[in-house]
């Protein structure tokens, strides 16, 4: 009975495909007629190995450690071997340790999170959300500017115009806003906010306080860092936070320079590029790779650069590094040495009135004690392994202990970090999970956006040379969608990457209007396993942007018949049902 | 050129990068039209290895294409296989890439032109020293746009302190001193120099630190910039960049509107008449009126009115059998040193459509019967009320007429079109009293007509002479309906 319960909860988390879900039943999942319901569903999967390996695919993996993993927590909870202050302390409350602590507070964990600094971390107060109110305001100037798109629709506008404080202010506020409402829903369910710096003193021994003020020391069965990042500083750079800043300080808005460099020409230095140009500025990208945009689908990134940059007041140097920037001061321009990223020649100085650095992020990890359990960060970063659980330096796991987010570095995005919180919690809660990350959507919000999801195209080749597989691309232009027209938004292009022989989605890019928005209909696919042969028939509301993605799915050419793994599910589910509905008579 | 699109068409959509063909492609070529272009190329190809560089067809139903952006610019070595070009096609932009090494020489389509498919868009030499030849071919290939604005570029300033009068002394001469000068520009200055083909090197730069703005180009340019430019984010900046020309602020002599009057701009067809009546100012013109009785002309319209003829369409008629007769009133002055006698007679006649005017012709109104001229005229009308008469039905009238006689005007005044040597205003036919030879009162519908006309082509006595003819031919109208 024990198993076929655990099953019971996993599978019914995996199966949301199926037609006969609990939702259609008229029975509580809880009654003991669904657990017989579940154990009969095991029974008819053990038939089939091919639907075995369909679940593996999707965000829930069964190993053979769950069951004894669910009984040594049983067994925790009914004895424990001491008491703790929390089930689970977070360090952090960024949005990772927010969404951890969330879904702690779900699953009845009494749950404290440690902030050092203000609530919200990087994301909310320096990052995503301040740079999502200039884009806002970027996105509109640049369409008030854009003469010849308001003429073509019809629009008569005079010069736009923007008044800097107010644009900042628009940022800060929303940052203001955003704290507040995540403060507030940490408050009201019941999550203690703990201030002060948190420092590891040993296993599940947490102590943290404020710089003259006596430390406290709690303990928690469980804990999770969740430190985030910092902006990486490469050395050479001297920042000034006036003429030359990172993006910290360039999202106060406190400037805009008439001509700026940014190093880096990633997600980060692609969003200012956008800001700083549709507010007047003219931008040099220093980049030390050979082509500007590295991280995206080179296709995209070129349609990108033909869109996002050659039109526009920008021009870049590629192959460089920036070995020495100094700050304008004593009425010199803001100098930048550039050298050869291969041969370290000098090659080039720029001088100009700004520049922003944006070379990435480095974790902040420093003072979080981890030499007292043994763990040595690589760069900085905590070494884990797929469940987010530390790994100290002797290779072993640190038990109760887990990061998340930044901190790792396995993928640094907000939601990324959230999507691994709620996995550990999971975990921590008697729940094997293993998060996909190639099933976490990422997005650029230039005008237009540029938002993609699992693999790039050279890398499903390369995976697709070593595992045997053939890789097909299929491509769909907003150029024919009549929402993107109607908007006069034609430019743009999605791609999809994919398994002619089996319809698994491997990557789905997009670069065109409200891409960000579009990305999620094929990073739900990848994330609960859904092939092409199956999404293809989901019907999208007409005219909306989200039929460039219809389209999309519908170009691609399978090689296969409709799955006969899934026909072979469908008939068992069938009898399920029916088994179910001569009990309950 | 035929023979690329059979070729690129069988390309598959999904495959987004294109490779043009070349029309000397050295190598054994399997097109189906080989031989012909062989034949006429030949001569070509032994003097040099220049290749053209065409629109390719990028899909079944691609007949034209537009250039989004050259990826490479002029002088730029390319290599097999490289991308060269990006082209809009109907369906998407794609990539165009080169079959062959060599050196972009020229570019014979500039970014956002468009052309048919198969033809030149830009020329490949294969070594440097057939760049000037190949140049040569592009310029005498088009003699348009690309090639024109190389040898319209005024050469840039040398004589630096000219135009820089409130520059400081020293400053022009620092770079002759200094030898290599280090040249700091924005990446907006970069980008109009090479649009406009302006030599970086030579602009003084009067930005910030001594930079090269989009201001300096354009100045070099001898252009000024397009729009005012947008209000300047910081006024330190704005004080900066204070030497680039002022743009010219709105201080014309226009008095503040009223208030709550609106101001709508005009539309493209009003923008036009605009532009064509301030035009009409440099020509000299003068006026002639002439009264026309008008009571055989009513009695044949009466009889002619159920076939569908109009009052237009006879006007027209007895105009144009008037200028057959007085060609000098047909002609026009184009370039104020001789006459162009038009050997049609296309009569244009003014429609006030809805928010503005058009002037629909009928051409050969000479030569047309009285029912085919009416016909036509009932499908201009048409055309001109549904926008969307096609130009050379607006604009190749050599003669206007226009009537306001519907409306109990009984005379008025027309402007005379640029282009065209006279045009007759028509007033209402009246019941008038008049005196005849011998003396006898009666009752005549009159009509009052007023020419305008070029004096530089038609003189007082011609115009006079003209409308005499015109009257009599109204008077005894039978021969119109010849």
């Amino acid at each position: 009975m024990q198993s076929s319960f655990s099953l019971s909860c996993s599978q019914a988390t995996t199966v949301p495909r199926s037609n006969y879900t609990f939702d259609s039943l008229p029975f509580a999942p809880s009654k003991p007629i669904n657990l017989r319901f579940c154990g009969l569903r095991r029974e008819a999967l053990g038939f089939s190995s091919l639907s075995r390996s369909h679940f593996r695919r999707g965000l829930q993996l069964h190993t053979p450690t769950r069951s004894k993993r669910i009984s040594a927590s049983l067994v925790d909870n009914g004895s424990p071997p001491k008491s703790f202050d929390y089930d689970l302390i977070i360090i952090g409350a960024g949005v990772g340790g927010h969404g951890a602590a969330l879904h702690a507070v779900e699953k009845g964990l009494k749950t404290a999170i440690i902030e050092g600094d203000v609530v919200g971390g990087t994301c909310v107060n320096r990052g995503c959300v301040p740079s999502k109110a200039l884009l806002a305001v970027s996105g509109r100037m640049r369409e008030l500017q854009s003469e010849h798109h308001m003429k073509a629709l019809g629009l008569q506008v005079s010069a736009a115009g923007y008044d800097r404080q107010g644009v900042a202010d628009h940022a800060n506020n929303l940052a203001s806003k955003i704290r507040n409402n995540l403060t507030n829903s940490l408050k009201a369910l019941g999550v203690d906010i703990l201030t002060g710096v948190g420092t590891i003193l040993g296993p599940q021994k947490v102590k943290y306080g404020k710089a003259g003020f006596p430390d406290n020391i709690v303990t928690a069965k469980d804990i999770i860092i969740a430190t985030g990042s910092v902006p990486f500083v490469p050395k050479g750079v001297e920042v000034d936070g006036k003429t030359v800043i990172t993006s910290d300080h360039a999202l106060k808005l406190e400037f805009v320079p008439d001509w700026i460099v940014i190093v880096g020409s990633g997600y980060i230095g692609l969003e200012f590029s956008d800001v700083y140009t549709a507010l007047g500025s003219e931008v040099t990208f220093v980049e030390a790779l050979d082509q500007l945009m590295p991280g995206f689908d080179p296709e995209i990134g070129k349609l990108a650069q033909r869109v996002l940059i050659n039109p526009r007041k920008i021009d870049y140097h590629t192959g460089v590094f920036a070995s020495k920037i100094t700050p304008a001061k004593d009425g010199k321009p803001v100098t930048i040495e550039l050298i050869d990223a291969k041969t370290k020649e000098q090659k080039d100085t720029l001088e100009v009135d700004a520049a922003l650095i944006a070379t990435g992020r480095a974790p902040f990890t420093n003072g979080l004690g981890l030499e007292n359990i043994n763990v040595v960060t690589q760069r900085g970063f905590v070494p884990v392994d797929e469940r987010m659980r530390v790994i100290d330096a002797d290779g072993n796991l640190v038990p109760h202990l887990y990061c998340i987010g930044d901190a790792n570095g396995k993928m640094m995005l907000a939601h990324a970090a959230s999507a691994q919180g709620i996995s550990v919690v999971e975990q921590i809660t008697g729940r094997d999970h293993v998060l996909n990350h190639l099933s976490i959507p990422a997005a650029c919000f230039t005008h237009p956006e540029i938002s993609m999801v699992g693999l790039t195209e050279p890398q499903a080749r390369e995976k697709g040379e070593t595992e045997a597989f053939e890789v097909s691309v299929a491509k769909t232009s907003f150029k024919a969608n009549t929402k993107a027209l109607a908007e006069n938004e034609g430019e743009g292009l999605a791609k999809l990457i994919y398994r002619p022989d089996t319809g698994e989605i491997l990557g789905v890019h997009i670069f065109g209007l409200h891409a960000a928005d579009l990305i999620h209909e094929a990073s739900n696919a990848i994330a609960l396993g859904t092939r092409i042969q199956d999404i293809k028939f989901a019907v999208h509301a007409h005219p909306t942007l989200s039929e460039v993605l219809d389209e999309l799915f519908k170009s691609a050419k399978l090689k296969t018949a409709p799955s006969m793994y899934k026909l072979v599910t469908e008939v068992f589910n069938l009898w399920g049902r029916l088994k179910l509905m001569f009990q309950a008579r | 050129m035929a023979s690329s699109s059979p070729f690129l068409s069988k390309i598959p959509i999904s495959n987004k990068t294109i490779s043009f063909t070349s029309s000397l492609s050295p190598l054994p070529s399997t097109f189906p039209f080989k031989s012909v272009r062989h034949h006429r190329r030949n001569a070509l190809r032994v003097q040099s290895k220049i290749r053209e560089i065409f629109m390719p067809a990028l899909s079944s139903t691609m007949t034209e294409g537009k250039i989004v952006s050259w990826i490479k610019s002029e002088g730029d070595v390319l290599s097999k296989g490289e991308s060269v070009v990006v082209v809009e096609s109907d369906k998407a932009d794609m990539d165009v890439e080169t079959f062959y090494d060599g050196i972009l020489a020229a570019i014979v389509v500039p970014e956002g032109e468009t052309a048919p498919v198969g033809a030149p868009i830009g020329l490949l030499a294969e070594t440097e020293d057939e760049i000037a030849e190949a140049k040569a071919k592009a310029n005498s290939k088009t003699g348009s746009t690309g090639s024109e604005a190389v040898a319209s570029t005024p050469p840039p300033a040398t004589s630096a302190p000219a135009p820089a009068i409130s520059q400081p002394a020293a400053a022009p001469a620092i770079p002759a001193v200094e030898g290599p000068r280090k040249i700091v520009a924005t990446p907006y200055a970069k980008k109009l120099a090479k649009q406009h083909k302006v030599d970086i090197n030579k602009v003084v730069g009067k930005g910030p630190f001594g930079r090269i703005t989009p201001a300096d180009v354009e100045a070099a340019a001898g252009i000024t910039p397009s729009k005012p430019v947008a209000p300047k984010p910081t006024p330190v900046a704005a004080a900066a960049a204070a030497p680039s020309p002022p743009a010219k602020p709105a201080a014309t002599p226009s008095a503040p509107p009223l208030p709550g009057s609106t101001v709508v701009p005009f539309t493209t067809m009003q923008a036009a008449v605009s532009k064509n009546m301030v035009d009409s100012l440099s020509v000299p013109t003068f006026r002639v009126g002439y009264p026309v009785t008008t009571d055989a002309l009513d009695v044949l319209y009466e009889k002619v009115k159920p076939k569908g003829v109009t009052m237009t369409a006879l006007l027209a008629k007895a105009a144009a059998m008037a200028l057959v007769q007085h060609p000098v009133v047909n002609a026009s002055c184009k370039d104020g040193k001789s006459f162009t006698y038009n050997s049609n007679v296309n009569i244009a006649v003014a429609v006030a459509i809805n928010g503005g005017l058009i002037t629909p012709v009928l051409q050969n109104a000479d030569k047309l019967d009285l029912y085919l001229l009416s016909q036509k005229w009932k499908e201009l009308v048409e055309k001109a009320r549904a926008k969307q008469l096609q130009p050379h039905e607006y604009n190749s009238g050599t003669f206007t007429l226009s009537n306001l006689g519907m409306f109990g005007v009984d005379r008025f005044d027309a402007i005379l079109p640029p282009g065209q040597g006279a045009i007759m205003a028509v007033g209402a036919s009246k019941p008038t009293v008049v005196a005849d030879a011998d003396g006898f009162f009666c009752v005549k519908s009159k009509m009052l007509v007023n020419v305008t006309a070029d004096h530089r082509t038609v003189y007082g006595a011609d115009l006079a002479a003209f409308l005499q003819t015109f009257a009599k031919i109204v008077e005894n109208p039978e021969s119109l309906t010849l």
